[in-house]
């Protein structure tokens, strides 16, 4: 009995793992790790991710460089040239739904545009922006 | 039978000969399975093309893996799995002859002695000044590239003064 309950907790936690999240979740997932790293963490702020979103950190590039200023138009990719999908859920709602492509993603381009990882706030700052754009891309 | 309609179908013999000509593997010799997977094609084929595993020897991808959190300039790293598998994959699918120069793996597909020889004859318009294209955008040529096709069937070079 306990077995099966315990063989039942398991499968529920393991179908719980490849569901698909929102980006609601991600976000939440994010501000706990952002309240893990930093005490006085006190929520994300859509705009200062979008000054992220847009600053080249003192390197060639920024996100919205492949991303492009509004990212919910098509990006490009900027040494192949090629087309990136909308980065914003309204625009492409496959967007922020699976975590592990979202930390493999932040980790290349973090290193990319700033040369370091970033913080949980500083990805949540721009999922927060991110997600406070509606559907109206600019073409 | 009008005298045009005869060279009409003359210039069509012609044609088909030709296309018959050209229809060899444009990869010269190379049978290997293209192999694009839904894996790989998520893991190399987000910024750039898929390219398939023929196109560099077994030691040329072995060192592009050792090397992909700096990937021509990009961070490009995979998880340990990923890597293991895609290693795999590009061990069964690479080119049957290493590519090499001066005894050391090629890392560029451009640089390879067999694909230097299959662009051989690119037009020189294509090649500078302003309808010039990047030896690396297959697509731009190569209208089934994505799919891993590189056939000379769906080769159309682009048009003069026609935007990329």
């Amino acid at each position: 009995m306990r077995i099966g309950v315990l063989i039942s907790l398991v499968l529920w936690s393991g179908a719980a793992a490849v569901r698909a999240e929102q980006p609601a979740d991600i976000e939440a997932a994010l501000a706990a790790t952002a309240r893990n790293e930093d005490a006085s963490f006190a929520g994300f702020s859509a705009q200062r991710g979008e000054r992220f979103y847009n600053a080249s950190h003192g390197g060639d590039w920024s996100c919205a460089t492949c991303h492009g200023s509004d990212p919910r138009a098509i990006g490009k990719h900027t040494v192949t040239g090629k087309a990136i999908e909308p980065l914003a859920p309204a625009a492409n709602p496959k967007r922020f739904t699976n975590p592990a492509k979202v930390e493999k993603w932040f980790r290349r381009n973090c290193n990319d545009v700033l040369d370091r990882t970033c913080t949980a706030q500083e990805r949540g700052d721009v999922l927060a922006w991110l997600r406070s754009l509606d559907a109206q891309a600019v073409r | 039978m009008p005298a045009h309609s005869h060279r009409t179908a003359g210039s069509l013999a012609v044609a088909l000969l030709g296309a018959l000509a050209f229809a060899q593997p444009a990869l010269s010799g190379e049978a290997r399975p293209t192999a694009l997977t839904p894996e790989y094609v998520e893991e190399c084929g987000s910024c750039h093309v898929a390219f398939p595993g023929r196109m560099l020897g077994a030691s040329s991808w072995n060192a592009v893996l050792d090397g992909l959190d700096q990937h021509f300039g990009t961070d490009a790293s995979v998880d340990a799995a990923t890597l293991a598998s895609l290693r795999t994959l590009l061990a069964s699918t690479a080119r049957s002859k290493q590519t090499t120069q001066d005894g050391k793996p090629v890392l560029r597909i451009t640089e390879a002695r067999w694909f230097r020889h299959e662009h051989d004859e690119v037009p020189a318009r294509l090649k500078s000044g302003p309808d010039a294209i990047s030896l690396s955008s297959c697509g731009s040529c190569h209208r089934e590239a994505e799919r891993g096709s590189y056939s000379e069937r769906t080769l159309r070079l682009p048009k003069k003064g026609v935007q990329k």
